[in-house]
C-alpha cells in the first residue's frame, strides 16, 4: 500500500478557536462522521471525501432515520468510506460488498443498504457480483467512485482506466478498453443508472437521493480524482486540475441511452453525465413474496417487506394450479 | 432456549445425511441461506428452497460460492443465523470469507459434503481430505471449529450443535460431511421442538454509545449486534480495536488474533463431542472419524472377536483437535493408536503431534473414492496389537 497509512490513533483533529458570538454553524455532514476516527487516510486533491459530502447531503434529504441505514464498502480507497460514516457500517472484503449488502437486506428489508465502493472493487473482481445484483434487482443503491485507477494498491491498471494509460503495471499504457460502467448496469438491470462528477456536486447530491428512494438496485458511478496515481501519471494535474477537466469536458445528457455514453478520460472528447435510467421493475424480495403466496397459498410465511400486499398481485403469477 | 416450532419436523424420518443437515439448520433457528450448486451438497441448499417459505426462510442461489460466503454474513449481521453449503472446489471459493467470519466474529455454518480431491476430483464419491482445509483453509491465524456426523441422524444433530456453537463461540463453525453421509438414506428422528437446544443470538442490550462490538466478554467473546439497532457500529476485517476500528500495529495485532485464537482453543473440552467404545481395557485404540468411523465399528468387533484389545474413539468434533482425550488415553494402557482417515493422512497429523512419542500412531491412508476394507483395518490392528 503506498498510500498514507490510517491515522486512527490520533486525537481528534483541533477545533478552530473562533470569536465569540460568531460561531460557524454546524455543518450538516458532521452528524454523519466519525470525528474520532479523523483525519482521514485520503490525499489532498482526492475526490473520495467530495463524494462522501455529497452522500452525506442527499441522505440528509431523504429523510431516512440515520439508524435504519448500513452502509457497506469493500477494500480500496473508497472503500475506506465505511469506516468514517457514523452509521451502521460494514468494510468487506475486496470486490464483496455487493454480496455482503444483499444478505443484510435480504435478512432486514426494513434497512436501507447502501454499497460505497471503488471501480476496481465493483467492476473488476466485484464484476460478476454487479451484474448478478442488477439483473436480480435487489433493493440496494450501489456509489462507484470511479477514479480509473485502484488507488489503494499504488495505482495499477483498472477496468476503467483509459486506454494508453500509464499505470503501474501497463508501464507502457493500457491496452485494453474500459467498461462504460453505466451501459454495464443498464444492461444488467439497474433500474437508476447515473454518472456524476466531483466537480458536479449539487447533481451529484440530487442524484444519490433519488438512487437512495428508488426501489430496485440503483447505480450511481462518481468521476472522481486520483491526483496521487492516476493524475500525476498521466499528466492530468493534480485535484484540482482534474475538476477542471470535468468542467470543461462534461456534457449532461440525461436520459441518454447508456450504449452512448462512453467516454474516454485521457483524450479530448466529452464526458456525458446525467441521470441515464429510471425505470421500474419488481425487486428481488417484492417478487418472492408474490410467486410463494401464489405457489404456496396460506401456508406461506412472507418475508419482509410488509409494506407489499402480496396477495393483490399474487395472481399474474400464479403457477399452473392457479 | 428451546427450538422454534414452526421450523421443527418432529417425526420419525427416512432422508439422507444432506436433507437432515438441513433440518437441523432449520430446527437451529437458520432463516437465511445462499449457495452454488455442487455435487454432493446440492441436496442440503434444495432442501432448504422447499422448505424455507413454509418457516420464514429465504434461501438465495448466488452467482458463485465467494458471494454465498459472505452473503450470509450481511445477513447475520441484519440479525438473522444464516448457513451456506457447499463440496471441495466451493468451499475453496469460500476460504478468504471463512478468514472474515473468524476474524469480525461473525457466527455462521459452513457445510461442506466432501467428496474427492483435488480440483474437480470425484464429484460423486466419498473423501474426507478436506479436514487440514477446515482448519487451515483461510489465510491467517484464526481458529474455528469442526464438527464430522457419521450418520444422517448426526447430520440433523450435529448441525443444531454448529448453530449453537456459532452463538457461543461468536465463531464460523465448519460442518463436514461426506458424500456417503451426504446420501446415504437412513431413519431420521427429529425430536419435538421443546427437546431441541437452541442457543440464540445474544444481542447486546446496552445502550448505543456504550456498546463495543469487540469488547471481550464471557469466555473472551464480545456480545453482538445487528444493523438497525441504533448502535451505528463498524465492522472490519482489517486489525480493530474493541470499537471495531482498524488499527495498524503489532500490538493491536497480538492482541486481537490471540484472543481469536484463544477464545476456541482453551474452549476444546467444552467443545470436544466424542463417541468411545471399549476403551477400558485397550492396549490398541482406533481414533477415526464421519464415515470411516462406520467401517471401524465393524473392524473393531473383528479384532476383538480375534482376542485383540482394541478399543475405538470416534471423534465428531475434529477441531479444535481435542487434545485432552489422546492424554486420557494415554495415561491407561494404550500402546498403539490406529487412525484410518479417507486421506492420505491429515488428522493423524495430529494425533501424531499430541502423543508426542508417547504410543506409536499407525496411519491407514485411504485417496478416497471409497470407504476403507474392513480386513484392512482389522490387520492393521492385530499387528498394532502384536
Ligand atoms: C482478494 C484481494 N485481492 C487484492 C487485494 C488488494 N487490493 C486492495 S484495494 C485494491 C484495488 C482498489 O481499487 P478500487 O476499488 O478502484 O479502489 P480505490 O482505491 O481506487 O478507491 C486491491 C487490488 C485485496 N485486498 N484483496
Ligand atoms: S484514491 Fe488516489 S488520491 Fe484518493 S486517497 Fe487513494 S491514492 Fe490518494
Ligand atoms: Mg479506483
Amino acid at each position: 500500500m503506498s498510500t498514507p497509512v490510517a491515522t486512527h490513533e490520533r486525537p481528534d483533529a483541533p477545533v478552530r478557536a473562533e470569536a465569540p458570538g460568531c460561531e460557524p454553524p454546524e455543518n450538516p455532514v458532521t452528524k454523519f462522521l466519525r470525528t474520532d476516527r479523523l483525519p482521514h487516510i485520503w490525499c489532498a486533491g482526492c475526490g473520495i471525501g467530495t463524494s462522501v459530502n455529497c452522500f452525506a447531503r442527499a441522505v440528509d434529504a431523504c429523510k431516512i432515520p440515520l439508524d435504519n441505514i448500513s452502509v457497506v464498502s469493500g477494500i480500496g480507497c473508497t472503500g475506506r468510506v465505511a469506516g468514517y460514516l457514523r452509521l451502521d457500517s460494514f468494510h468487506t472484503t475486496h470486490g464483496r460488498a455487493i454480496p455482503f449488502a444483499t444478505g443484510l437486506k435480504l435478512a432486514n428489508p426494513e434497512l436501507k443498504v447502501v454499497v460505497y465502493s471503488g471501480d476496481g472493487d465493483l467492476t473488476a473482481i466485484g464484476g460478476n457480483h454487479l451484474i448478478h445484483a442488477g439483473r436480480r434487482n435487489v433493493d440496494l443503491t450501489v456509489i462507484c467512485v470511479n477514479n480509473f485507477t485502484y488507488g489503494m494498491t499504488g495505482g495499477q491498471v483498472a477496468p476503467t482506466t483509459p486506454l494508453q494509460a500509464v499505470a503501474t503495471t501497463t508501464p507502457y499504457g493500457n491496452l485494453e478498453e474500459p467498461f462504460n460502467l453505466c451501459h454495464l448496469a443498464d444492461s444488467a438491470g439497474a433500474v437508476y443508472v447515473a454518472r456524476w462528477t466531483t466537480y458536479h456536486v449539487r447533481q451529484l447530491q440530487k442524484s444519490i437521493t433519488k438512487a437512495l428512494q428508488k426501489h430496485g438496485f440503483s447505480f450511481v458511478e462518481v468521476l472522481s480524482p486520483c491526483p496521487t496515481l492516476y493524475g500525476r501519471r498521466n499528466r492530468v494535474g493534480d485535484g484540482l486540475a482534474m475538476e477542471r477537466m470535468f468542467k470543461e469536458r462534461c456534457v449532461i445528457k440525461n436520459g441518454a441511452a447508456t450504449h452512448d455514453t462512453a467516454f474516454d478520460a485521457l483524450a479530448s472528447g466529452q464526458i456525458p453525465i446525467g441521470d441515464f435510467v429510471d425505470r421500474d421493475r419488481p425487486a428481488f424480495l417484492q417478487r418472492y413474496n408474490q410467486v410463494m403466496r401464489a405457489q404456496l397459498g396460506d401456508d406461506f410465511v412472507p418475508y419482509g417487506e410488509p409494506e407489499i400486499d402480496t396477495r393483490a398481485e399474487a395472481d399474474q403469477f400464479a403457477g399452473p394450479e392457479g | 432456549m428451546q427450538a422454534d416450532r414452526i421450523g421443527v419436523l418432529t417425526g420419525v424420518h427416512f432422508i439422507d445425511g444432506d436433507f437432515a443437515a438441513a433440518e437441523g439448520a432449520i430446527a437451529a433457528g437458520c432463516r437465511f441461506a445462499a449457495g452454488y450448486p455442487i455435487t454432493p451438497s446440492t441436496e442440503v441448499v434444495e432442501r432448504l428452497a422447499s422448505r424455507f417459505p413454509f418457516v420464514g426462510g429465504l434461501f438465495i442461489q448466488m452467482e458463485d460460492e465467494i458471494a454465498s460466503s459472505i452473503a450470509i454474513q450481511g445477513a447475520v449481521w441484519a440479525g438473522a443465523k444464516a448457513i451456506t453449503v457447499s463440496s471441495g472446489p466451493g468451499i475453496s471459493l469460500m476460504a478468504e470469507h471463512i478468514g472474515y467470519a473468524a476474524m469480525t466474529e461473525t457466527p455462521c455454518v459452513f457445510v461442506n459434503v466432501q467428496r474427492g480431491g483435488p480440483s474437480t476430483g470425484l464429484p460423486t464419491l466419498p473423501g474426507q481430505a478436506d479436514v487440514m482445509q477446515a482448519r487451515w483453509g483461510s489465510h491467517g491465524d484464526y481458529a474455528i471449529i469442526a464438527l464430522c456426523p457419521n450418520s444422517p441422524q448426526e447430520a440433523f444433530d450435529l448441525a443444531v450443535t454448529a448453530f449453537n456453537f456459532a452463538e457461543r463461540y461468536r465463531s464460523p463453525v465448519m460442518l463436514l460431511l461426506d458424500e456417503c453421509i451426504g446420501h446415504m438414506l437412513e431413519k431420521v428422528v427429529i425430536p419435538p421442538a421443546d427437546e431441541i437446544e437452541v442457543v440464540p443470538r445474544r444481542l447486546t442490550e446496552k445502550k448505543p454509545g456504550d456498546y463495543l462490538p469487540y469488547l471481550p466478554g464471557d469466555n473472551m467473546v464480545p456480545e453482538m449486534v445487528k444493523a438497525g439497532m441504533g448502535h451505528r457500529f463498524h465492522i472490519t476485517g482489517l486489525t480493530h480495536d474493541e470499537r471495531g476500528y482498524p488499527v495498524m500495529t503489532a500490538a493491536a495485532q497480538e492482541k486481537l488474533v490471540r484472543r481469536l485464537v484463544d477464545k476456541i482453543r482453551l474452549a476444546s473440552r467444552d467443545l470436544a463431542l466424542y463417541e468411545a467404545r471399549w476403551l477400558d481395557d485397550a492396549e490398541v485404540v482406533v481414533l477415526s472419524y464421519g464415515i470411516t468411523s462406520r467401517v471401524v465399528h465393524r473392524a473393531v468387533e473383528v479384532a476383538r472377536e480375534r482376542g485383540a484389545k482394541v478399543g475405538q474413539l470416534r471423534l465428531k468434533t475434529i477441531w479444535p483437535f481435542p487434545e485432552h482425550l489422546i492424554d486420557q488415553l494415554l495415561g491407561g494402557r494404550v500402546r498403539s493408536i490406529v487412525v484410518p482417515e479417507l486421506n492420505l493422512g491429515q488428522l493423524v497429523l495430529e494425533v501424531e503431534r499430541t502423543t508426542r512419542g508417547r504410543a506409536k500412531v499407525v496411519p491407514i491412508g485411504h485417496a478416497g473414492g471409497t470407504v476403507h476394507e474392513v480386513g484392512v483395518i482389522v490387520e492393521a490392528i492385530l499387528e498394532a496389537a502384536k
